[in-house]
């Protein structure tokens, strides 16, 4: 009788323990919504989001972030434009053309791209692009380009993990069918093997604009960070994430309501992202 | 075409695992001459930029963080895995939070962790907001990866252990989680690095104080990882060398880490 009733005991720690991961997204989404909304009603929503000034220190001040949500959807293109190609080309050659004692040192070299923290590749980022992109298109080198060129990096590893699992998971059938017909191993890749695992492959893509969209600590160093409509590709330019670390420090009372609405823009652009990226998902297992 | 096809494969290949390697090689390069006695002294002071009081600062709160967040993290791989049913309404209800929790920004979890944990519960800039913190951003990495060790399992392990006459909890404790144990690690080390890693979220819940806490919450549990403390090194710009040390010191942390969580994976994976 008493190891019944310590099983259920058990079996209701267990239960709770599982319930916590929806209390913390439902305090996340609470704290984040409450701190936000308040200040988007009074100041209207089509001001904020559609407002070109950000001059908090202004009389009266005014809080427009499309400067900043510009920014993140810009410096986000061009890291899918540099990112994803060689991303799913890489994951093919891992899936597809490097032999197995290669793959053996490659595929942790993958994590190991991912554990990097950010810091260190804003870091590098900062000391060695900046100075390379000052040197070849002027300016002060810290642009949407150059943000552009560390987060494609950044995104690598987590399209190449999940494209290089998909293109794994088209069935050997397929391979073989096509080269029986006399395609070539290559053509036979981009032509029968990447189309199947198409919806993997683009999950990992919505996964990356997810992780450009949101990074923060490494584009700060070398986004350059002014609040204002973006100028053009080799110009600095600011986004929704620096924002909010930016002016956080000192930002009191309506100022600070305003970062905490920029989180709450933010964070509604991830959960489309994820919303998309679970959508994609769950037809692909089907 | 199909050598066109071959040489760009290879040469993204090359570029990847290029750009790697170059980034690794040249933090080492600019950072090794740089590690010298001092960046280890025991005290902080604006000239010696000591990284020390952060090297403790992150062992205390990785510690503490994964003592909050591995056994929860367990208990629902436990509960999703071998006691709830197919097609349960909460089991999907999970899944869906744990995958939203996984895509959460750093920044995000960093607000929400000074609004509640700093300002709510009056906890102000402290270990103990860091460290629930960073918790609940490491929960989903140590749920899929108990769930997936559980899923490894052989069914047929159970069957023998409850045809033997023991209990559910029993056989999960004795039989099942010693087989899981090395997926479940690898999970738990990985969680390690992203904690390490971790600057946004921490920079407004564990704050920045250059000291050791010396304290859960409240007045003096304010403290920097090394990863918080180089960003606040680069962004000051003053000591660029210091900071490359520093990095130079995070980086291997992370190639440990990752090292360990393969050797640990290729374990398992040979036991079969």
């Amino acid at each position: 009788m008493k190891t019944k009733s310590y099983e259920g005991f058990m079996k209701g720690i267990f239960i709770l323990s599982a319930l916590m991961s929806i209390v913390s997204i439902i305090l996340i989404c609470f704290f984040i919504f409450a701190g936000g909304v308040p200040f988007i009603a009074e100041y209207g929503l089509k001001e904020f989001l559609l407002g070109t000034q950000w001059k908090p220190s202004n009389k009266p001040p005014s809080y427009g972030i499309l400067p900043m949500i510009l920014g993140s959807v810009y410096v986000t293109m061009g890291a899918m434009v540099l990112g994803v190609p060689i991303g799913i080309l890489t994951a093919t050659y891992l899936a597809k053309f490097c032999n197995g004692k290669l793959y053996k040192v490659l595929k942790p070299c993958v994590n190991l791209m991912s554990g990097i923290p950010s810091i260190v590749y804003g870091f590098f980022a900062l000391t060695l692009i900046v100075p390379i992109m000052k040197e070849i298109f002027g300016g002060n080198g810290m642009s949407i380009a150059t943000s552009s060129v560390l987060l494609g990096i950044m995104i690598l590893p987590t399209i190449i993990g999940m494209s290089e699992a998909s293109i794994r998971a088209v069935p050997q059938s397929y391979y073989e069918g096509s080269v029986a017909l006399g395609a070539t191993h290559e053509r036979t890749i981009m032509s029968v093997i990447l189309p199947a695992a198409r919806s993997g492959i683009l999950s990992s893509v919505i996964l990356g604009v997810g992780r450009a969209i949101g990074e923060t600590m490494a584009v700060i160093l070398v986004a350059g960070n002014q609040p204002r409509m973006p100028k053009g590709l080799f110009k600095g330019v600011r986004t929704m994430t620096t924002n909010i670390v930016m002016e956080m420090a000192y930002a009191a009372d309506v100022h600070r309501e305003a970062l905490i609405a920029t989180a709450v823009v933010l964070f509604v652009f991830i959960l489309i992202i994820n919303g998309i990226f679970l959508i994609v998902k769950r037809r692909g297992a089907n | 075409m199909s050598r066109t096809i071959r040489y760009a494969v290879k040469l993204s290949a090359f570029l990847t695992f290029g750009i790697l390697l170059f980034i690794i090689g040249y933090i080492l390069f600019r950072g090794l001459p740089y590690l010298t006695q001092s960046l280890f002294s025991m005290k902080y002071t604006s000239e010696n930029v000591s990284m020390l009081p952060s090297i403790i600062t992150t062992v205390m709160l990785v510690f503490l963080t994964l003592l909050v967040a591995t056994p929860i993290g367990i208990f629902t791989g436990f509960y999703l895995i071998e006691y709830a049913k197919k097609g349960n309404k909460l089991v999907e209800l999970i899944r869906i939070a744990t995958e939203t929790l996984s895509g959460i920004p750093s920044i995000v979890y960093g607000l929400f962790g000074m609004l509640f944990f700093v300002i709510r519960l009056g906890f102000q800039y402290s270990l103990l907001a860091g460290t629930l913190t960073a918790g609940i951003m490491i929960l989903p990495l140590i749920i899929r990866s108990t769930e997936e060790a559980l899923l490894s399992v052989d069914d047929s392990l159970r069957e023998a252990s409850f045809g033997l006459g023991a209990g559910k909890l029993r056989t999960i404790f004795r039989v099942v989680l010693p087989v899981a144990m090395p997926g479940i690690l690898s999970g738990i080390i990985l969680s390690i690095g992203r904690v390490v890693g971790e600057t946004a979220a921490l920079m407004f819940t564990l704050g920045t104080s250059t000291k050791v806490p010396n304290a859960l919450l409240h007045s003096g549990a304010s403290g920097r990882t090394l990863a918080l403390h180089m960003y606040m090194l680069s962004s000051e710009g003053m000591h660029v060398n210091e900071s490359y040390a520093t990095g130079v010191i995070l980086l291997i942390i992370v190639l440990l880490i990752n090292g360990l969580s393969t050797f640990i994976s290729n374990k398992l994976t040979k036991g079969r």
